[in-house]
């Protein structure tokens, strides 16, 4: 892997967390910035270094999949999806507007590019087994690749999913856990706690991969692992920031869904100027 | 009054119409949650083994994955047991298979008081209410086995969500080969001018025995199947009212949610007639066969005889 092309990558991790905040503050809506920017690294990796996609043919059958399982982190997609050109940047600030093609929670329909619609909580692992199986059973190529948040692993149909996954050969199914510690009460320790993520993984039978979740060069080398690994399926456990790269939203779970403010939105732009994010 | 009972249940006409679509249909997959044998999964499952598959005691990954396949291309049946196939994911159901608009089947053995010795835990006595205002789901119950494998071949040829109720046993003979099924049609069974029954599923048999005895008492008694409980044929309920003046609803559910309510709505909205609603009324079921339980629950022939009677004769 080239230092440069690692580079090229944080950089375009900075521009999709500057999107974030805009699509935020341009919108004047509710909307959850901290949970998109813990995984927006992975999710900049994904689109722009691993997944087969073509923004112009939302619909290609060989594609590769993506479920943001907690869907309530869309404007990381938005924000990608939007550079990427699936649609143009100014539906950004109709975000959660009526008769906006970016809904409140993803919809899969409505947002080109949108694989699936998601935000109600615990359900993306089991869709994306059920993508997962058929596009083997259909002799795709195909990978799915599945974000869920650690919060999130609160919900039972995440289990279901992960104790059947590895008896139907779906190695082509690749779930990321954005591991950022906090859901929307709280801290995911004292609440239902959550530790060992790894080992919970492990003991169903998936292959295990723990990363830094921000650090460009691991979230590369560890996907690479992941879209070659045979035999069963992937779980990365992504351990992260909630609100990575703006400094006051950082672990600060009021954050996890608020209004952007003319005086937020200048901070930001300049957390996000440059160099290290 | 003798009835006679199908070869087979309506479990198994399923399972055998499916193998019969899959042929047809290279894209059509199964998934059970450990009711691969018990809901008609076995025939497809020895054919096509990789297209069934039994992903264990969890119905909701079992309509997560249903989702998720039909996003992918696959025309899916979903089968489990009514109380899980509604209550337990009906969000599933809402979110990821009718709000997305996928072709997705939710075929749901033990319909109504079929769930019989296992008591009111496998009894789905409530889940066409449950499931009626979802968008996009259509909601289907078949009589018996003949009716059973055309309404499985019509859904198979349908794009879209679809809720199938069947039951356990096999049940009373009501129809033969002929039988025809539209999506969103009534079929109109016995013409009749005094009062109209509109019944569904387990019950229809029932309604035919009851309009056998009035009209030898002399009660000239229609009879409709609405094997569609959602879209519900509008035209076929206004039409029996402003003909027959008298409307009853005969159900192997609540009298709340289900045929019943789906017709009050019709009538109450477009043309006021009077509506008796005969099914299971606010009260949790027990335990015994289907057979003694829709007698015991409203659905006993002369029961049906004698509210019918009352009725007419208060006209």
């Amino acid at each position: 892997m080239k230092i440069s092309e690692v580079t090229a990558l944080e950089d375009k991790a900075r521009d999709i967390r500057r999107l974030i905040i805009q699509t935020a503050y341009s919108s004047e809506r509710n909307a959850h910035p901290a949970p998109a920017l813990s995984i927006a690294d992975v999710c900049t990796a994904l689109y722009y270094r691993f997944m087969k996609v073509d923004p112009k043919n939302p619909s290609w059958e060989e594609r590769d999949r993506f479920i943001l399982s907690k869907g309530h982190a869309c404007l990381v997609s938005y924000a990608i999806l939007a550079d990427k050109g699936y649609f143009d940047k100014e539906h950004l600030k109709t975000l959660r507007h009526p008769n906006s093609i970016l809904q409140g929670h993803p919809v899969m329909g409505k947002t080109p590019g949108v694989d699936m619609t998601s935000g109600s909580l615990g359900n993306g692992l089991g869709l994306g087994l059920g993508m997962a199986y058929y596009l083997k059973e259909t002799k795709k190529k195909s990978k799915v690749f599945v974000v869920i948040g650690d919060g999130e692993m609160n919900e039972g149909p995440i289990w279901e999913a992960m104790n059947v996954a590895p008896v139907i050969g779906t190695d082509n199914l690749i779930a990321i856990v954005d591991q950022n510690h906090f859901q929307s009460c709280g801290s995911t320790e004292e609440i239902s706690p959550m530790q060992n993520m790894r080992e919970r993984w492990e003991s169903f039978g998936w292959k295990v991969f723990e990363i830094n979740g921000h650090d460009m060069h691991a979230i590369i080398s560890t996907l690479e692992m992941a879209v070659n690994h045979q035999g069963s399926p992937v779980c990365i456990v992504a351990n992260t920031v909630k609100g990575k790269g703006v400094s006051y939203m950082e672990n600060n779970n009021a954050w996890h869904q608020g209004v952007v403010s003319r005086e937020n939105y200048e901070i930001a732009m300049k957390d996000l100027a440059g160099g290290e994010v | 009054m003798s009835v006679m009972f199908d070869r087979v249940s309506t479990r198994e006409a399923f399972g055998e119409a499916l193998v019969k679509m899959a042929d047809e249909y290279p894209n059509l997959m199964y998934v059970a949650a450990d009711t691969l044998k018990s809901v008609g999964g076995t025939p497809l499952k020895n054919k096509y083994p990789s297209r069934a598959l039994n992903i264990g005691i969890a119905e909701q990954n079992m309509a997560l994955m249903a989702s998720g396949m039909a996003a992918s291309g696959a025309k899916v049946f979903a089968a489990s047991y009514a109380v899980f196939s509604s209550a337990r994911i009906c969000e599933q159901i809402r979110t990821f298979i009718c709000y997305p608009n996928l072709d997705v089947k939710i075929i749901a053995g033990l319909g109504g008081l079929s769930g019989g010795q296992e008591g009111v835990t496998h009894q789905g006595i409530e889940d066409i209410g449950i499931l009626r205002s979802i968008p996009n789901l259509v909601i289907v119950e078949a009589a018996d086995a003949a009716s059973t494998r055309v309404i499985t071949e019509a859904i198979t040829h349908y794009t879209g969500p679809v809720y199938l109720r069947l039951g356990r046993t096999a049940s009373p003979t009501v129809f033969d080969e002929t039988y025809t099924f539209t999506i969103g049609k009534a079929n109109l069974l016995q013409e009749g001018e005094m009062a109209t029954i509109f019944t569904t599923g387990a019950a229809v048999s029932r309604a035919f025995q009851a309009e056998k005895l009035l009209r030898k008492e002399g009660y000239d008694v229609r009879v409709v199947e609405m094997p569609t409980i959602k879209p519900l044929d509008e035209e076929a309920v206004l039409s029996a009212a402003r003909e027959t003046g008298l409307i009853f609803t005969t159900e192997d559910h609540m009298i709340t949610g289900g045929l019943g309510s789906a017709v009050a709505e019709v009538l109450s909205t477009q043309y006021p007639c009077k509506l008796v609603r005969i099914g299971i009324d606010d009260e949790f079921t027990q335990t015994g066969d289907h057979e003694e339980l829709l007698d015991i629950y409203n659905l006993h022939p002369d029961h049906i005889v004698s509210v019918v009677k009352e009725h007419i004769k208060a006209k």
